[in-house]
C-alpha cells in the first residue's frame, strides 16, 4: 500500500472522471485537472469565485464549478481549454447544479425551489420545470441515464414526473400516496422507482416506471419512520434504514420483507466478528501534556493502533439521543451495499463508532467495525468486497471478509481522513482531508 | 342448705310435744325479755340461770328447743323443784351438742364453699378483666382498622377524582392536540399554497422582467454526446418515448422471467432428482414387504392400483415437463404429493412392521439375507429370552421350595396340603388294615408257636420221663421188651422232626424279628408251661402214646392233619407274600402318584 504526496483542495472538492483518467481538485477558484497515475496537472482552470460544487460530465469531457453564491456556472472542456461556459442565473439564486446524464445539459435548481432551469450546451436553449419540491432527495436519475424522475408538490399534493432525458419530455406523471414526500430513487436496472414518505411516518410506495404503483410497505405506525434507503446494485433487494435501529430488506419480486437486521448495544452473534480498534498512545507525561501538543500536535494522531478480535458478548457504546431535538442522532442513517451485493454496511447513528457489515447470503451479520471515535464516511470498493472505513483521525481502515486493518497515512503533519473516494477501478482511494488530499494505491493483485 | 332438713325432720318427730309446749311458750313469750334481760340486770352473777328462775329457765330452754326443732326433747324439772332430770337434760344436751357439731361441719362446709367461690370469683373476675381488656384492644383496633379503611377510601376517591382529572384532561390535550393539527394542518396548507403563489407571482416577475443576468454563455455549441442531432417535439416522438419505455420495461421483466425461469427448471431437476430417488427407493422394497406381511395384501393392492396411478402421472408429468404449462404444474405437484404421502406410508408401515412382525421377518428371511445389525439383534433377542425362560425356572423352583417348606402359607397350599393329607391318611388307613391283618396273623401264629412250644415242653418232659423210665428200665433188669423199645423211640424222634417242621414252617412266614424270638423261644423251653397245662400234657401223653397201637390210629391221623397244615401253610406262606405284595407295590405306585403331580 503506498501513498501519494499530500494536495491541497479547498471544500473537499475533489473528484476523478468517470473514465478513471483524471483528478479534479479545487482551490479555491481554481480548478486542478490532473493525471491520476502520474498526478502531474494537465489542465488548470481559474473561475470567476471560490467553487462550491464540481462535477464531472458523464463523458469525462467536462467539468461544472458551481459559485451558488454568486449564482454562476462555469463549465470547461478538457478537450478544448480555451473553450468554456458560464451560465448565470441572476437574480433569483442558484440552489444546486447537476450534470444531466448525457453531459450535454445542466439541471439548475434555483433558490425556493422556484424551479429547475435545464440548461442546453447543444444548443443554449433554457427550459424550466416548476415546482420542485424541496426534500431530501427530490431528483434521481435512472442508471442508465436515460430517465429522470422528479417530486413535486402542487396544491399540497406530492406528484412525481418521470423525464426522458433525451429531450426531456415528460413521459409521466402522477399523484403519489404520501403525506410529505421525502425521497425517490430509481432501481438500478431503472425499471422500479422507490418513494419514501417523510419521516413521520414509515411509507415506501415503489412505482414502476410507467407509473403504476407495484406495492407499499409499512413497518409500522406512530413513530419516526425511515431515515435512509438503499437499493443493492442488483435491484434484488431493497434496505431500509429506519429510526428504530433496524434495517429492513424487502425482496423485489414480492416487495415483501426478507430479513430485519436489528443492531443491538449487547452483540451475541455467534457467527459474527466484533472487530475493536485499540489505540495504543504514546505515553506522555501529564505536566508537558500541553506542550507537547503544541510542540508536535501530530504525535497524537500518530498513535498506533490495531485491531483486536473481542469475545463475544460485545458490549457497544451507544450514545444516548437528545429525543427532544429535531432530527435525533438515533437510527440508520448510512446504509450501502458492496459491489457483488454480498454485504450490506451500515451505520447506526447512536452507535456512531460503529459500522456493521451483513451478509446477504446468509442473511446475518458478518462483522462489526467497533471504532475508537466516530466513523465519518465508509466506501465499497466498486469492484471487491472490501469497504474503507475514516473516523477523522490520520488513519485508514478496511474491512475485507478476510479480515481488518488499519493504515497510518504517512503524511508529515496534521492530517484527518474525513472522506474517502475510490477510484473506479478499486486500485486507488483517495483520502480527502480538511484542505489536503492524498492518494493511496491499493497493492494490486498482481504485485500481491 | 343442709340446714332445714334436720329441722324439718325434728318438727315432724316433735309434731305432738309442740302442742304441750305451746301452752309454756305463750308464757315463755313475755317472760323471755326478762330471761335475756336478766343476765344484763344481774351483771354480778352474770348467770343465765339462777335459783330463782329455774322454771323460767327451763321453760325458755324448752321453747328454744322447740323452736330448734327438738321437741321431742325438754328439760324437765324434778318432782322436786329442785334439780333438773338428768337423762332429759343429758339428752338435750347431746342433741344440742350434735346440733353444734353438725351446724360447725356445715360451718366449715360453708367456708370451704365460700373459700371455693371467692377463688373462682375472683379468677372469673379476672378473666372478666382480661376479657374486658381484650374487648378493648380489639375495639381499639377495630377502630383503627376503620380508621385506615376511612382513609382509604378518601384516598380512593381522591384518586378517583384525579384520575377522572386526568382523564379529562387527557382529553382535552387529545381534542387540543387533533384542533392543532388541524390547525397545524390548515396552516400549512395555507402557507404552502401561500408559498405557491408567492412562487408563481416571482416566476412571473422574472419573466416579466426579463433577467437580463439569466443567461448562458457558451464559447461554441457543442454537439450531442451520442452525436445525433436533436429532435423537434413531435407526436412521434412521443410515441417512441413510450415504446421504448415499454421496452425496457419489457426487457426487465423478459430477464426476470428469464431468471424465473432458471431458477423454475433447476427446481425443477431438483424435484425429478427428488421424485426418482423416491422412486428408487420405494420401488425395490416393496416386493419384500409384500413377502414379508401377506395379511396387508389388501393394502398392497391398494398401494400398487396408487403406484401404478403415480407411475402413470409422473410419467406424464415428465412428458409435460418441457411444457410447463399450467395443469403439467399441477400434475408435477400432484404425483409429488401422491409420492410423498407413499413415503411417508411405507415409512410407517416399515416402523410398524420393525416394531411388531420383526421376529417373523427375520425367521423367514434369516437364511436369505440376515444382515449383521439383524443378525446381531436376533441373537440379542435370543439371549435376552434364554435369560428369561432361566429366570421363569428359578423362579418356579424358588416357588416350589417355599411351598414345601411352608407348605399352610396360602390357601391353595393348604387345599393342596389337605388333599395330601387325605391321600396319604387313606394310604395309612390301607397301611393300617394290613397291619391289622399282619398282627391277626401273627396272633394266630404266635398261638400256635406257643401251643407248639407247650407241646414240645410236654413232649421234652415226656421224653425225659420216658428216658427215664426207659433208663429205669433198662437200669432194673434186662427186660425181655427190649425190642420194642426201638420203634418207640424212632416214632418221638420222628414225632419231633415233624413237630419242629411245622414250627419253622410257621416262624418263616412272619417278620425276621418274630423269627429270631421264635427260635429264642425255641432254645430256651419254658419250664412252667408244662407244668401249667395238663391238658396238652395229656395230648402229649397221648402223643407220646403214638407208637402205641391205640393211639397210632389217632396220632396217624393228627400227623397227618399236621401235614395237611403245614402243607396249607406253606401254600398260605406263598400266598401271604404274593398278598403281602400288592400293597407293597400299591404304595409304591401312590408314591409315586404322589410324586408325579407336582
Amino acid at each position: 500500500m503506498n501513498f501519494s504526496e499530500v494536495f491541497k483542495q479547498t471544500n473537499q472538492l475533489c473528484r476523478v472522471s468517470p473514465d478513471g483518467k483524471y483528478l479534479a481538485t479545487c482551490v479555491q477558484y481554481r480548478l486542478v485537472i490532473r493525471d491520476v497515475n502520474t498526478l502531474q496537472i494537465l489542465q488548470l482552470y481559474t473561475c470567476l469565485d471560490q467553487v462550491v460544487h464540481m462535477e464531472w460530465s458523464s463523458d469525462s469531457l467536462f467539468i461544472l464549478c458551481a459559485m451558488y453564491k454568486r449564482g454562476l456556472v462555469q463549465v470547461w472542456s478538457l478537450e478544448q481549454p480555451d473553450w468554456h461556459c458560464k451560465i448565470d442565473e441572476g437574480s433569483i439564486g442558484l440552489l444546486s447544479s447537476r450534470w444531466s446524464p448525457d453531459g450535454r445539459h445542466i439541471l439548475n435548481t434555483t433558490e425556493f425551489h422556484l424551479r429547475v432551469t435545464v440548461w442546453s450546451l447543444c444548443n443554449k436553449s433554457v427550459s424550466y420545470i416548476k415546482y420542485p419540491k424541496a426534500c431530501q432527495k427530490g431528483m434521481d436519475f435512472s442508471t442508465d441515464g436515460r430517465y429522470m424522475a422528479l417530486a413535486e408538490r402542487r396544491d399540497c399534493k406530492d406528484y412525481i414526473s418521470v423525464f426522458v432525458c433525451n429531450d426531456w419530455h415528460l413521459l409521466r406523471h402522477f399523484e403519489t400516496e404520501t403525506q410529505d414526500l421525502a425521497g425517490v430513487e430509481w432501481s438500478p436496472n431503472g425499471c422500479v422507482l422507490a418513494v419514501w414518505d417523510t419521516c413521520l411516518e414509515y411509507k415506501v410506495l415503489l412505482y414502476s416506471l410507467d407509473g403504476r404503483l407495484l406495492s407499499t410497505y409499512s413497518a409500522y405506525e406512530w413513530s419516526l419512520g425511515i431515515k435512509s434507503i438503499a437499493w443493492s446494485p442488483s435491484s434484488q433487494f431493497l434496505a431500509i434504514g429506519s429510526y428504530d435501529e433496524k434495517v429492513r430488506i424487502l425482496n423485489h419480486i414480492t416487495w415483501k420483507k426478507i430479513v430485519e437486521f436489528e443492531h443491538p448495544a449487547t452483540i451475541n452473534n455467534t457467527k459474527a466478528v466484533v472487530y475493536r480498534e485499540v489505540e495504543k498512545r504514546l505515553t506522555i507525561a501529564s505536566d508537558d501534556l500541553s506542550l507537547q501538543q503544541l510542540s508536535m500536535g501530530s504525535s497524537v494522531f500518530n498513535s498506533q493502533s490495531k485491531y483486536e478480535i473481542c469475545q463475544l458478548p460485545v458490549q457497544v457504546p451507544t450514545v444516548q439521543p437528545d429525543t427532544d431535538r429535531a432530527n435525533p442522532k438515533v437510527g440508520i442513517s448510512s446504509l450501502s451495499f458492496s459491489a457483488d451485493n454480498r454485504y450490506l454496511a451500515t451505520k447506526n447513528d447512536n452507535m456512531p463508532t460503529c459500522v456493521w457489515v451483513w451478509d446477504m447470503q446468509r442473511v446475518g451479520l458478518q462483522a462489526v467495525l467497533e471504532q475508537a471515535s466516530v466513523v465519518r464516511c465508509f466506501v465499497w470498493d466498486p469492484r471487491r468486497p472490501r469497504l474503507a472505513v475514516c473516523t477523522a483521525n490520520s488513519k485508514l481502515y478496511l474491512w475485507s471478509p478476510a479480515g481488518c486493518v488499519s493504515v497510518r497515512v504517512p503524511v508529515e503533519g496534521c492530517f484527518q481522513v474525513l472522506s474517502l473516494l475510490w477510484h473506479c477501478s478499486g486500485d486507488s482511494l483517495i483520502l480527502i482531508g480538511k484542505d489536503q488530499l492524498c492518494l493511496c494505491y491499493m497493492e494490486t493483485e498482481q504485485e500481491s | 342448705m343442709t340446714m332445714p332438713e334436720p329441722a324439718y325432720e325434728t318438727k315432724e318427730i316433735c309434731s305432738v310435744t309442740r302442742l304441750l309446749m305451746s301452752p309454756s311458750r305463750q308464757n315463755s313469750v313475755p317472760a323471755l325479755p326478762s330471761a335475756l334481760l336478766l343476765p344484763k340486770n344481774y351483771s354480778v352473777l352474770s348467770a343465765f340461770c339462777t335459783e330463782q328462775n329455774v322454771n323460767q329457765c327451763t321453760s325458755y330452754i324448752n321453747q328454744e328447743m322447740g323452736s330448734l326443732g327438738l321437741c321431742g326433747l325438754s328439760v324437765e324439772l324434778c318432782d322436786g323443784g329442785e334439780g333438773l332430770e338428768a337423762v332429759s337434760a343429758l339428752n338435750l344436751m347431746y342433741e344440742l351438742l350434735q346440733v353444734n357439731r353438725r351446724s360447725q361441719r356445715a360451718l366449715e362446709e360453708m367456708e370451704n364453699l365460700h373459700l371455693r367461690s371467692t377463688s373462682d370469683l375472683e379468677h372469673l373476675q379476672h378473666g372478666h378483666t382480661r376479657l374486658k381488656d381484650q374487648l378493648e384492644y380489639i375495639r381499639r383496633e377495630n377502630s383503627g382498622l376503620h380508621e385506615g379503611e376511612r382513609q382509604l377510601q378518601l384516598k380512593i376517591k381522591t384518586l378517583q377524582s384525579c384520575l377522572k382529572s386526568e382523564k379529562e384532561e387527557v382529553q382535552k390535550l387529545q381534542s387540543i392536540i387533533s384542533s392543532r393539527a388541524t390547525q397545524y394542518n390548515h396552516d400549512a396548507k395555507r402557507k404552502e399554497r401561500e408559498c405557491t403563489k408567492l412562487k408563481e407571482r416571482l416566476n412571473q416577475l422574472l419573466v416579466d422582467k426579463r433577467d437580463k443576468k439569466l443567461v448562458i454563455e457558451v464559447s461554441n455549441t457543442i454537439g450531442r454526446s451520442d452525436g445525433k442531432r436533436g429532435l423537434w417535439k413531435t407526436g412521434k416522438a412521443e410515441a417512441r418515448h413510450e415504446g421504448e419505455m415499454y421496452t425496457a420495461l419489457l426487457t426487465d421483466y423478459e430477464a426476470r422471467q428469464r431468471s424465473l425461469m432458471v431458477e423454475n427448471a433447476e427446481l425443477k431437476k431438483v424435484l425429478q432428482q427428488m421424485k426418482k430417488d423416491m422412486m428408487s427407493i420405494l420401488s425395490p422394497k416393496k416386493p419384500v414387504a409384500k413377502g414379508a406381511v401377506p395379511e396387508d395384501s389388501l393394502e398392497q393392492v391398494d398401494a400398487d392400483a396408487e403406484e401404478e396411478e403415480e407411475e402413470e402421472v409422473c410419467e406424464s408429468s415428465r412428458e409435460s415437463l418441457e411444457q410447463s404449462c399450467e395443469q403439467a404444474r399441477e400434475q408435477l405437484t400432484n404425483s409429488i404429493r401422491l409420492q410423498w404421502r407413499r413415503l411417508k406410508n411405507h415409512m410407517e408401515r416399515l416402523d410398524s412392521q420393525a416394531s411388531l412382525a420383526a421376529s417373523q421377518e427375520r425367521e423367514r428371511d434369516g437364511e436369505e439375507l440376515i444382515s449383521r445389525r439383524v443378525h446381531e439383534e436376533e441373537l440379542q433377542r435370543l439371549r435376552l429370552e434364554l435369560q428369561q425362560c432361566r429366570d421363569f425356572v428359578q423362579a418356579q423352583q424358588q416357588l416350589l421350595q417355599q411351598q414345601l417348606s411352608s407348605p399352610c402359607d396360602e390357601e391353595t397350599a393348604a387345599l393342596l396340603n389337605d388333599c395330601y393329607t387325605l391321600e396319604e391318611k387313606e394310604r395309612l388307613k390301607e397301611e393300617w388294615r394290613l397291619f391289622e391283618e399282619q398282627k391277626r396273623n401273627f396272633e394266630k401264629e404266635r398261638k400256635s408257636f406257643t401251643d407248639a412250644a407247650i407241646r414240645l415242653g410236654h413232649e421234652r418232659k415226656a421224653f425225659e420221663d420216658d428216658r427215664a423210665t426207659w433208663m429205669k428200665n433198662q437200669f432194673l433188669n434186662m427186660t425181655p421188651f427190649v425190642d420194642r423199645k426201638r420203634p418207640a423211640k424212632s416214632a418221638s424222634t420222628s414225632a419231633s422232626s415233624l413237630g419242629a417242621e411245622p414250627e419253622a414252617k410257621v416262624i418263616s412266614t412272619p417278620a425276621p424279628l418274630t423269627k429270631s424270638h421264635s427260635y429264642t423261644a425255641f432254645n430256651t423251653p419254658k419250664a412252667p408251661i408244662s407244668s401249667r397245662t395238663p391238658s396238652t400234657a395229656d395230648l402229649y401223653r397221648t402223643l407220646r402214646l403214638l407208637p402205641d397201637n391205640s393211639c397210632t390210629r389217632g396220632s396217624g391221623k393228627r400227623g397227618s392233619r399236621l401235614d395237611s397244615s403245614s402243607v396249607h401253610s406253606s401254600g398260605e406262606h406263598s400266598t401271604a407274600k404274593s398278598r403281602q405284595r400288592p400293597p407293597d407295590s400299591s404304595l409304591r405306585s401312590h408314591a409315586k402318584d404322589f410324586h408325579s403331580p407336582t
